[in-house]
């Protein structure tokens, strides 16, 4: 759509306009309101399944897939959001593509379409095709995803799977509760970790594993009633991570965490 | 809708492809969204509509002026009674089809869709320009025999009718000496079926190519708005500005302007205007205005960010 500033695109180390049959490659859903209002479901995607000589009937069976059989003679005008989210994501399964991409897929949904979106993600995923999702809503993502890419003005900011992206957290703590935890917080801090007392002989320790943890106290002959991985939420890491390298800091950051789901 | 949580259907295993995705199954494609539209109806019957029906209208109004006044016979142009309407108002009807086929995609946002499944865009800018062309060719060449026929068939018996298959003669000049029923006339035209067909032909194919004018000025300005008062401006307004003009100098630029293959091409009587062409150089000039428009369009199409 738009010609980079600089650098390069490629797909399977081609340019995106170079491949044979782009939509058996690469299924694209960027706008979902990127349609003519005036043409039927069922012609829209017709439409864009002749481009790539994909047989006519694959077009019944995506709108069978996305649940719109009913509505496909109905032109696109009248479609709510989410019955437009289900005519994008039918367009980028008319190729039965390796990758996929979905900017934003559940913005603007209902519980029911999130959840549907959710399942489709993990069944296309499930199926060994990689899923890649762009979107702002860090719990929707916290649920979907195993790998994430955040890019923050323009530059990489992590590539990595979603525990490890939330363990590089300074959030992320262990829990331990134990009958002397003065003793413990010696022992801990000698070993490199931070514990801070949490009350009622609770310490929360960080830069520690509990496998650490829990040897540490097992060498130190210190009981432990309790011992947790305390998980910051993917907000938070996030947060935290691109707090340096957002563009407009008294708004929303506009930093766009990548989440890539599957393979 | 009612099992949109449930476990999806599963689909098919496509065959695998067969080659390279190129302008055949474009062609297919921007086939499918022309026809899809209401718009491409709506235009289309509204050329038909008003150039067969003025046909009608004009070949009736020109039966009575003979009948209450045959001095009125004398240089009558019937075929270019018949094809006036589809010629002044026709145009203006496909230059909005060729306005919408390109700028309907940039107000959907149809566009980026359209790019992503097929990201060559030469493809898809000649596969919209050969798909448009050709229906607007053949929905001109329909109207244009259609409205001829139309509107001679309201006149017959006038003794003025034109016609494809023989020569038609008719008087040249008249003198009305008395009542109107007492004529005397003198001299006389003859019309060849050969001229006849030029101006249904050329009549048909200059409203084609005001379309591919409207198609380039699409693509260039991408606002249907702009695009369509463009062509309005191109094809309506500017010879209207240009009679204004000192009448010393202005026929010598009227020729250089897209719209005066009109004045030429559906002419079959009458003395031709030594200030303009014949009728296919005349075309000519609408022809380079089309080529300039569309290729610059093919250009920013290709270049710019969509």
């Amino acid at each position: 759509m738009t010609t980079p500033d600089a650098g390069t695109v490629s797909v399977d180390g081609q340019r995106y306009s170079g491949l044979a049959n782009p939509m058996r490659e690469v299924g694209a859903l960027l706008d979902a309101k990127a349609v003519h209002g005036g043409r039927s479901a069922y012609n829209h995607l017709l439409c864009l399944a002749q481009t790539n000589n994909l047989p006519r009937k694959r077009v019944d069976e995506v709108l069978e897939l996305v649940g719109l059989s009913e509505v496909a003679r109905k032109r696109s005008k009248g479609f709510s959001l989410g019955m437009s989210q289900r005519l994008g994501i039918a367009a980028t399964m008319l190729g039965d593509p390796k990758v996929l991409m979905f900017d934003e897929p559940v913005n603007g949904l209902d519980p029911e379409g999130i959840l549907w979106i959710r399942n489709l993600m993990k069944t296309l995923a499930a199926e060994g095709r990689t899923v890649f999702v762009s979107s702002h809503l860090m719990s929707e993502m916290e649920n979907t995803a195993d790998h994430l890419i955040v890019i923050g003005k323009g530059k990489l900011i992590a590539d990595c799977t979603m525990n490890e992206f939330i363990a590089q957290s300074s959030g992320a703590a262990a829990r331990v509760r134990t009958p002397s935890p003065d003793q413990l917080a010696l022992a801990l801090a000698a070993k490199g970790g931070e514990a801070a007392a949490d009350g009622d002989g609770t310490l929360l320790v960080r830069g520690l594993s509990t496998e650490a943890i829990g040897d540490i106290a097992f060498e130190q002959g210190i009981r432990v009633h309790e011992l947790s991985m305390l998980r910051a939420s993917l907000e938070e890491a996030f947060m935290e991570l691109t707090a340096d390298s957002v563009e407009y800091h008294a708004g929303v950051p506009d930093a766009t965490a990548s989440i890539e789901s599957g393979v | 809708m009612a099992n949109a949580t449930t476990a999806s259907p599963r689909l098919t295993a496509l065959p695998p492809a067969t080659g390279r995705a190129g302008l055949a199954g474009t062609l297919r494609s921007e086939f499918t969204k022309l026809r899809s539209v209401r718009s491409t109806y709506w235009t289309i019957a509204a050329v038909v509509i008003v150039s067969v029906g003025f046909a009608a209208i004009a070949g009736l109004a020109i039966a009575n002026n003979i009948h209450n006044n045959p001095v009125n016979k004398a240089g009558m142009d019937t075929t270019q009674a018949s094809l006036g309407a589809f010629f002044e108002l026709g145009q203006l009807i496909i230059a909005v089809l060729g306005v919408l086929v390109i700028t309907s995609e940039y107000s959907t946002g149809m566009i980026r869709t359209s790019l992503t499944a097929m990201p060559r865009r030469g493809t898809v800018y000649a596969a919209k320009l050969i798909v448009f062309t050709t229906v607007t060719l053949v929905v001109s060449l329909i109207t244009s025999f259609v409205s001829f026929f139309v509107g001679q068939a309201a006149m017959s018996g006038s003794g003025v009718t034109a016609s494809l298959f023989h020569s038609v003669t008719i008087p040249a000049n008249g003198v009305q000496n008395g009542p109107p029923n007492n004529v005397t006339f003198n001299g006389t035209i003859v019309i060849s079926p050969g001229t006849v067909l030029t101006a249904i032909l050329g009549t048909a194919l200059f409203v084609t190519v005001v379309g591919l004018i409207a198609f380039g000025l699409g693509s260039i300005i991408r606002h249907t708005a702009g695009a369509i008062t463009s062509a309005i401006g191109l094809m309506f307004v500017i010879p209207i500005i240009l009679q204004l003009l000192p009448d010393t100098w202005r026929w010598d630029i009227v020729r250089f302007f897209p719209d005066a293959a009109g004045r030429v091409l559906s002419v079959t009587v009458g003395q031709h205007n030594p200030h303009l062409w014949s009728a296919w150089p005349q075309f000519g000039v609408t022809l380079v205005y089309a080529a300039v428009l569309v290729g610059v369009g093919a250009y920013l199409f290709r270049t710019r960010d969509a």
